[in-house]
């Protein structure tokens, strides 16, 4: 019943997917001295950025989002202002709860910041682009009957993949083996990068074996 | 209600633990009892027992130089001359091979060999009593690290040798006092290679010259901060050995022909440069020993010993230097130091081979004898072996004289030496050997004992019918098994052992129980289980022992944010969608107002912001471990009276004070809220009276402990007396408040609306109305409102239930009201955790009241968060008819309480403990060592024992915040179908005893897994890397705070189910006299 956007979704996460690996590979040619530990901060926002540009333009081209009801400039502009509005108390929120789950308070509060920037771009970031700026909607979607598309099952898979990620991604830190991907954020944004691309390969795949179950809401 | 059989059942798996504990504690631990006797010179020790002086001979050496080079290994100090590719460490110390093979008679070189634990304190302890430390020795230095035994410093200085020290400052903590100069550098980071060994260089040189020292330590530290930074194999070593040799050879130089040189390492060092553990690498220090005189008589012989053990030096010092030989000493004269007993007349003084052997063979005999007649852990018959050994020796030594032929006495020389070395090794076979066998029983015991009382836990609905008869069985095999292992022992040993008898009691006991309790069921506890199984992980590794609280702090938040999010994950958290798609109309309940849910939402979701707030705040009063390089310990941790700037001590005090007043205020506040503070009883009289006097103490003992000591110099006396008189006059006010709780522990004030008829001894004249209105808290009359008919419908149930023939009548009796009723069982248990937390609050620095707010506020949120989402999943559909607790607010609860154990500044090492807390209200120091004891461990585990005690207002809270979601909106409309039977909070526990009783014992046998599962993991932990590194400086102690936070933990959740039952009893006599007497 959903073959052909089970189809899309499989072929937009690879996408997206090979975008990351793009992001990690085309510095290193291009850029001296780039790697992922070692410039870490700049591999994270290439990873940042080229997830957002390709997030947004897979799913603009899509069309996945809830068509909007008017179409005046004036609505779209306050649409738009109010999607950055949403990104930066995202970014702010995901570094309070980071710094209450125990990341240094001032020292590093950049790469603090950064690793808040990157969960944003995987995870608000992904929910604007399905369900635009309604924060009820996002709410709504995080429940076991929330979801009402196959896109909102994806999304509620791979947001919690990031997220667990980079929860999973704080282990390491207090090992005491001296390695390279143990200074901080490393390990978390390792972690939640390869969450998000665990999340990217399961959700179609899951979604497909579970068709037969799954029954959404008409929108 | 069964009473008796709940805490019998809980009592007898507390004791299952234990034994699991024990058996493997005493397997694991080594305990070595400190002798503390010392020799002195007049002891009878000389050869054929005459009495003389010592002391009094002229000894080989007056002066001695003993040059301690940290983890010299005996590979750095070997020099090979074929070897043309020398690795860092390798040939950098040519001086030693110079000189043994230049003056082979002025100068030797041994491996010397350590005993395990290779660490420097211990190896200090080692070779200057002579003795063979183990984890832990009993002695009666409870508080500092000083060295009470025995030891040759000590001796040197009963002799009058004028000491020397410069170094390493753990020497200046072990020998505190006994230096007449001391020099003493700090060695803790590990990182500085140069700061101890330039410290010594800049004073070594003047000091060897002058003439004010006899004997001079010089502990340089480079070489083990090198092989810690860097390892063995590193350009720095090379640098660092080099330097060494330069120091030999520059001391060489300066020596006097009365001073014997020894250069000696302490340990040595693994490929990876660390230390600690048992392996040759580790153990094989580098001995080396020189003086400008001869001091061999000849060139190296075949008689060498291959190996030195570290202990042998200190009979050997002291005997060449004429000191009597420390007191328990096990070590045995360096035979080749001496002449061999033929020679004596060449060489001029000292002691020959035999005369030497005999005073350390008549020492180490001594200190047996005193050893054994003290402690009983040396096998009896290896001791009696001794003892004929000794008594054969002597006879031969006595026989023998000067002119027996030298093949005799090279016999009894041989023979002497045998037996120092059979007490040695059975001195070692005792106090240095784990018992693995004692320790798998432990490790499987306590393995079956968390088992089982998970199974209890799953399975407790069905025992809570069971009755008396549950654990007849488990115990009579217990007893039955107990008699027959002892029996078996008698026969086959002729001696019991109680771990033995104890082993197989409570395993076969374990085993009959398991079946019972066997359920297949294991469902809805994945992930707050995962969350308690990541920390009993954690307790595995090494590093995240050392980072614990903040691992602690982690798993809390992110099983406290899993709450919410599971919730809304099952659509509980949000009021339902307006357009339901056609529920089943007769099956589902109507949904709920959308109001009562959104305000449940905002309380739990508020009450994790204070949650994640407190456990955040909580962080900044952690202590500072050792092995955590840069962290800075929490500055509420010292004491005010420490304190320089005033401004800042007032800051600290006011704050101090503001969160004591805080801590009372708020459990008054919440009493007065219930209506619990309205009744004369004696839980009463210690909410209103008890709790702020005591609170008034704590306060002005804060005051007058922080006073300056030369302020107020005229007030000093009263100040002395204050200092004893106020902390003293709180623990017996708590003392008093706990007694008088347990005897009268219902807060409940029984009025009745009309006052006319009589009444019996219950309730004396209804007190005037400005009594209790003045304390129904902030608003009265919403107080009236929700709480009064709710319990007075509750009461005329009862009454009509009790008395059917006078049922018809309700409407006319004269109306009961009870004010408190609800929150009978919870105000007691509340109160007694306020007055514990006061009582332990004083044996904290002042600075911990802040934490111990938080504490409480961590603790209410917790409770809030949990009665939150039960009512919120109640509210929705999800109805659990018993009152049982989930899983994962029992492991929140176990969580904080180990963060609290951290936020109160407490560290799972043996140099945190908090010595001070022993001194409060003690200034003078005791006679006894229970009291002290006592104190520091209620301080060291006061976060244990709040949350132990507290642990059964899990299963009341939700109760207890019932009359919130239904009642305050319209009068308990909400609850759905029976308003009346809803709203009676605490009294639907009294009216389904079945179900009451068995969701006690399934939280406190929940909350006993989760402890027992974190004893299980760090017993395992000790267990498998017994071997590991950092097992004595992190695992064990963390095994031994972990067993001792279970013990503490379960004695006080014993302790608050049993204030719960007592309660119960009271409320059950309270209705037996209140029914006939209202019925009249």
């Amino acid at each position: 019943m959903w073959d052909h956007e089970i189809k899309a979704m499989a072929s937009s996460h690879a996408i997206i997917a090979s975008s990351v690996f793009m992001a990690t590979v085309l510095p290193a040619v291009f850029i001296q001295g780039f790697s992922v530990y070692g410039t870490h901060l700049l591999w994270l926002y290439s990873v940042t950025g080229a997830v957002s540009v390709i997030n947004i333009a897979v799913f603009w081209l899509l069309g996945i989002s809830q068509p909007t009801k008017k179409n005046t400039i004036s609505y779209k502009l306050s649409r738009l202002v109010r999607s950055c509005l949403y990104l930066l108390l995202s970014c702010l929120f995901y570094h309070t709860v980071v710094v209450l789950y125990g990341a240094p308070l001032i020292e590093s509060a950049l790469e603090t910041f950064s690793l808040a920037v990157l969960l944003t771009s995987l995870t608000t970031l992904r929910c604007l682009c399905v369900l635009g700026p309604n924060v009820q909607a996002w709410i709504r979607v995080f429940s076991r009957h929330g979801a009402m598309s196959v896109w909102d099952t994806s999304l509620q898979i791979t947001v919690a993949c990031s997220l667990i990620g980079a929860w999973l991604g704080a282990f390491p830190i207090p090992l005491d083996w001296d390695r390279p991907w143990q200074v901080w954020p490393v390990s978390c944004s390792l972690g939640s990068v390869i969450g998000y691309l665990t999340g990217l390969v399961v959700a179609p795949a899951w979604i497909h074996f579970h068709r037969k179950q799954l029954t959404y809401k008409c929108k | 209600m069964k009473r008796l059989p709940i805490l019998c059942l809980l009592l007898w798996l507390c004791a299952l633990f234990y034994v699991g504990i024990y058996l493997f504690v005493s397997g694991f631990l080594l305990v070595r009892l400190e002798v503390n006797r010392t020799s002195a010179c007049d002891d009878v020790l000389q050869p054929s027992g005459a009495q003389r002086d010592f002391c009094g001979a002229k000894p080989r050496f007056r002066r001695t130089l003993l040059l301690v080079i940290d983890a010299l290994k005996i590979d750095f100090a070997r020099y090979d001359p074929a070897n043309k590719t020398p690795r860092p460490y390798e040939n950098k110390l040519p001086v030693l091979e110079e000189m043994t093979s230049l003056r082979p008679t002025h100068s030797r070189l041994y491996p010397f060999r350590a005993d395990p634990p290779t660490t420097t304190m211990q190896r200090i302890k080692g070779f200057t009593t002579g003795s063979l430390p183990t984890f832990i020795d009993v002695g009666n230095n409870f508080a500092s690290s000083a060295i009470l035994e025995d030891n040759i410093i000590h001796q040197f200085g009963q002799i009058g040798k004028r000491l020397v020290f410069m170094g390493d400052d753990t020497w200046e903590n072990l020998f505190p006092k006994k230096f007449q100069r001391s020099l003493p550098f700090p060695s803790f980071n590990v990182k500085d290679l140069h700061t101890v060994d330039n410290g010594i260089l800049q004073h070594l040189y003047s000091t060897m010259v002058g003439e004010d020292w006899d004997v001079l330590v010089a502990h340089f530290l480079g070489v083990d901060h090198c092989g810690h930074r860097f390892g063995p194999d590193h350009p720095a070593m090379g640098h660092k050995l080099t330097q060494m040799d330069g120091v030999i050879r520059a001391v060489m130089e300066r020596l006097q022909n009365d001073t014997l040189l020894v250069v000696m390492g302490d340990h040595g060092m693994t490929d990876t440069g660390d230390h600690g553990g048992e392996s040759q690498k580790e153990t094989d220090a580098a001995l080396f020993l020189y003086s400008p005189t001869p001091l061999f008589p000849g060139p190296p012989s075949q008689s060498e010993p291959e190996v030195v053990p570290q202990t042998d030096l200190v009979p050997t010092l002291a005997l060449l230097l004429g000191a009597p030989i420390p007191y328990s000493n096990v070590g045995q004269v360096l035979l080749p130091l001496f002449p061999a007993d033929g020679q004596t007349e060449g060489a001029a003084v000292g002691l020959s081979q035999l005369e030497a052997l005999w005073v350390n063979v008549k020492q180490v005999n001594r200190f047996l004898e005193t050893y054994s007649s003290m402690a009983r852990d040396i096998p009896s018959e290896s001791l009696a072996a001794l003892r004929a050994h000794f008594s054969r020796l002597s006879t031969a030594y006595l026989a023998s004289s000067p002119a027996s032929s030298p093949a005799s006495s090279q016999e009894l020389v041989e023979s002497m030496q045998a037996y120092l070395t059979a007490v040695r090794e059975t001195c070692r076979a005792t106090w240095a050997r784990f018992n693995p066998l004692k320790m798998a029983a432990g490790l499987v015991i306590l393995a079956l004992a968390c088992l089982l009382c998970f199974l209890v836990s799953q399975a407790s609905g069905a025992l809570g019918a069971g009755g008396r008869g549950l654990l007849t069985v488990p115990v009579a095999t217990a007893a039955a098994v107990a008699a027959c292992a002892a029996a078996g022992q008698v026969f086959a040993r002729g001696s019991v052992e109680l771990a033995w008898c104890l082993a197989p009691a409570v395993f076969v006991s374990e085993l009959v129980m398991l079946p019972k309790h066997w359920s297949g069921s294991a469902h809805h506890l994945l992930p707050p289980l995962l969350v308690a199984g990541l920390r009993c992980a954690s307790l595995l590794s090494d590093s995240y022992v050392i980072a614990e609280g903040r691992v602690v702090t982690f798993l809390l938040l992110s099983l406290g944010l899993y709450v919410p999010v599971r919730l809304h994950w099952d659509g509980h958290l949000l009021p339902p969608p307006h357009d339901p798609q056609k529920p089943p109309a007769g099956l589902l309940p109507p949904p709920p107002p959308a109001a009562v849910v959104r305000r449940e939402s905002c309380v739990l979701l508020g009450c994790l912001g204070l949650l994640v707030g407190g456990a955040y705040l909580s962080l900044s009063f952690h202590a500072c471990r050792e092995e955590q390089g840069a962290c800075q310990p929490s500055p509420f941790l010292s004491p005010l009276s420490r304190m320089r700037d005033s401004r800042l001590k007032n800051l600290h005090y006011g704050l101090s004070l503001a969160a004591l007043g805080l801590w009372t205020h708020l459990l008054r506040r919440w009493l007065r809220h219930y209506g619990n503070l309205n009744a004369s009883g004696g839980a009463v009289l210690v909410a209103r009276w008890a709790l702020p006097l005591v609170a008034v103490c704590l306060g002005l003992h804060w005051a007058v402990s922080a006073t300056p000591e030369d302020s107020f110099r005229n007030l000093a006396e009263l100040i002395g007396v204050a200092q004893v008189a106020l902390p003293r006059t709180a623990f017996a006010l708590l003392g008093l408040g706990m007694v008088l709780l347990w005897a009268d522990p219902l807060t409940v004030f029984l009025k009745t609306r009309d006052p006319l008829p009589a009444r019996g001894s219950h309730a004396a004249a209804p007190p005037p109305p400005p009594r209790y209105r003045a304390s129904t808290g902030i608003s009265p009359h919403a107080e009236l409102q929700h709480l009064i008919p709710q319990i007075y419908q509750r009461m005329r149930r009862s009454l009509e239930d009790s008395e059917q023939p006078a049922g018809r009548e309700v409407d006319t009796r004269p109306a009961v009201e009870a004010y408190g009723l609800g929150t009978v069982y919870s105000a007691p248990l509340l109160l007694l955790c306020g007055l514990l937390g006061l009582g332990l609050l004083l044996l904290h620095p002042e600075g911990m009241a802040v934490s111990f707010l938080l504490l409480l506020l961590e603790m209410g949120a917790l409770l809030h968060i949990h009665a939150s989402a039960m009512s919120l999943a109640g509210l929705q559909g999800v109805h659990s008819s018993d009152f049982s607790v989930p899983w994962t607010p029992v492991v929140l609860w176990s969580l904080a309480s180990s963060q609290f154990f951290h936020a109160t500044g407490h560290l799972p090492t043996f140099p945190s403990i908090q010595w001070a807390a022993a001194f409060v209200g003690f200034p003078g120091g005791h006679t006894g060592t229970l009291l002290p004891a006592s104190l520091v461990v209620l301080n060291t585990f006061s976060s244990h024992i709040l949350f132990a005690v507290a642990c059964p207002l899990l299963l009341f809270w939700p109760l207890v915040c019932e009359v919130r979601g239904g009642g305050g909106g319209g009068g308990g409309g909400g609850q759905g179908q029976d308003e009346g039977e809803d709203a009676v909070m605490e009294m639907r526990l009294r009216e389904n005893p079945q179900q009451f009783s068995s969701a006690l014992l399934q939280l406190s046998t929940r909350y006993l897994t989760i402890l027992g599962a974190q004893v299980l993991a760090s017993v395992c932990a000790a267990a498998v890397l017994r071997r590991h590194l950092m097992v004595w400086k992190v695992f064990t102690p963390k095994l031994m705070f972990e067993t001792s936070g279970f013990l503490v933990s379960s004695v006080f959740l014993l302790v608050g189910v049993s204030l719960v039952l007592r309660v119960d009893l009271a409320v059950g006599r309270w209705f037996r006299r209140l029914l006939p007497d209202s019925s009249r």
